[in-house]
């Protein structure tokens, strides 16, 4: 799949933002006055960023307000409604808390109740996909999920909660890449169930349709990043899990705090970027390609 | 709405012969020079007079090489467009309602008014028969020529998509797949008409039917070959001499 920057900002920064949220919305860190306004704006800059990111890569932006009317059956609508939700009920919530001094916990519970709905709707618009089957697969939901969640805590401070929650993710990373390196052989999907060929011999692209590209090959055959993925899983690994790890182990500043969030946020992007760039569209087979 | 209809009364498809399909093309042609001044959207191109030429289309066509594990390879053509599942990806994935499959015939449209460009759509189907139009920020999908075969302005021969009009080698049928006696659908029975990927559970209306087997080259007896021996003999006298001399050197 294309690795379309708008896409990759998107799941990075708005998962980290409702991340922030979601620990934000259950009193973690217990702040009010500026230090909470602060925090909301920083976690509200990263949401609500992200999710204008989002529109940058629509044919015609000006119609997105029509994305609310499917939800019963579009992932990509559920997100949409998920998304003003959550927004709307933590924005009530942030009023309460910078301004008035009062938490109320029954908003809260519901902003991150939506908050990490957010997040789940937003991994189903991919994980549905069955023509994508590095992303059909329940790892990618454990993925964004828990990637938000320890980014989320990484923001909020809450640096006990943020370790494990670390471990965690950078465990299911570790067996999404596992797991996703096999997805397609395991599908069955091949040039000749594409085909109906594949009975009759071994199928091999003779001729494409057009000796130029097209929007097919543009959006779903990217094989140029993929020379360097495995340098790059390394890479993002260590700065998306190890290297926050370490900075959280030291004795507490606000320069390794900042420091650890910057890193992870790095190691996200490159982990999404690697989960677009490394992504095969059966749509591929019909040109030879993968 | 994008929930798809339970049941649709008719299921229009075409079906597809890779048997006879000679992979002139004419099909990709004439559905680009209907569908570019018709229902919806041009299919725009991009620099299509300069280096990297590519523009939208809603058929395109294919050709592979099988090789079977004894005999000859075989070269099939293999055109390609929207196969209007039953159990269409691309409808439900639209967040807008967009996309939607036809009640009364089961053709999958698009409403471009609502359009928003997403691309999800495209992203949902193994077949690669939607493309977002680069000049119009809009998916362009095959209608199976819907402002053709109801149009009671054209001849009643002309009702049918454009491709099968076209079509010079007879390689593309057109029809009621949902009525088991239709024309198509007996086509289908008889010949052994297959789905593309099944397994993705989208239920193509579309039919292809597989190539006949071909006749075996050695097995087949050529009354003429007994007169085409080779008639060269051993050289004789001055040739011969020449030839065991050269032979030695």
């Amino acid at each position: 799949m294309h690795p379309a920057p708008s896409v990759i900002i998107f799941t990075t920064l708005s998962g980290l933002g409702f991340g922030l949220l979601f620990f934000l919305s259950l009193g973690l860190p217990d702040v009010s006055g500026w230090v909470a306004f602060v925090f909301f704006a920083i976690a509200y800059a990263l949401a609500v960023g992200g999710l204008m990111a989002s529109t940058f890569h629509l044919g015609h932006p000006e119609r997105a307000w029509k994305a609310f009317t499917q939800w019963k059956t579009s992932w990509l609508s559920r997100e949409g409604w998920c998304a003003v939700i959550a927004l709307v009920v933590m924005g009530l919530y942030a009023i309460g808390v910078i301004f008035l001094g009062q938490r109320w916990s029954l908003l809260g519970w519901i902003g991150a109740l939506f908050s990490l709905l957010t997040v789940f709707t937003t991994s189903m618009i991919y994980t549905q996909l069955k023509t994508i089957p590095r992303w059909n697969m329940n790892l990618t939901p454990a993925m964004f999920l828990s990637f938000s969640l320890a980014g989320g805590a990484l923001l909020a401070g809450q640096v006990r909660v943020a370790l494990p929650l670390l471990l965690i993710a950078a465990l299911v990373q570790i067996l999404y890449w596992k797991k996703g390196d096999k997805a397609l052989e395991e599908s069955g999907t091949n040039l000749g169930t594409a085909t109906g060929l594949g009975d009759r011999g071994t199928v091999r692209a003779f001729e494409p349709p057009h000796t130029g590209t097209n929007y097919l090959l543009r959006e779903f055959v990217h094989v140029v990043g993929r020379k360097h993925a495995e340098k790059l899983r390394i890479i993002s690994f260590a700065l998306a899990f190890v290297l926050p790890v370490i900075l959280l182990l030291l004795p507490f500043g606000h320069l390794f705090a900042l420091l650890a969030v910057l890193s992870h946020l790095a190691g996200v992007a490159t982990s999404r970027w690697l989960f677009f760039a490394q992504a095969e569209h059966v749509v591929g087979l019909y040109y030879g390609k993968r | 709405m994008t929930q798809l209809p339970t049941s649709t009364d008719r299921k229009m498809g075409l079906v597809i012969d890779l048997d006879t399909c000679v992979g002139c093309h004419a099909c990709v042609i004439s559905c680009k020079g209907w569908n570019t001044e018709n229902y919806g959207a041009p299919l725009s191109d991009q620099d299509a007079y300069g280096a990297n030429p590519s523009g939208t289309f809603l058929n395109r066509v294919h050709s592979y090489e099988v090789q079977p594990a004894e005999g000859h390879a075989q070269l099939i053509h293999f055109p390609k467009s929207c196969l209007h599942c039953e159990d269409a990806p691309c409808v439900t994935v639209c967040p807008t309602g967009a996309s939607y499959k036809r009640v009364e015939d089961g053709i999958v449209l698009v409403n471009e008014s609502d359009c928003i460009g997403c691309g999800l759509c495209a992203w949902s189907c193994p077949y690669g028969a939607r493309e977002l139009d680069q000049a119009e920020g809009v998916m362009k999908k095959c209608t199976l020529c819907v402002d053709r075969i109801y149009n009671e302005n054209l001849p009643e021969v002309d009702r049918v998509p454009s491709c099968v009009r076209t079509c010079p080698a007879g390689a593309r049928h057109f029809g009621d797949l949902g009525d088991a006696d239709s024309d198509v659908s007996k086509l289908v029975a008889e010949r052994g008409g297959m789905d593309l990927m099944p397994e993705m559970g989208t239920k193509p209306v579309n039919k292809y039917l597989p190539p006949r087997p071909k006749d075996n080259v050695e097995d087949q007896i050529d009354i003429l070959a007994p007169l085409l021996a080779p008639v060269a003999e051993e050289p004789k006298g001055f040739l011969s001499w020449l030839d065991k001399t050269l032979e030695k050197l």
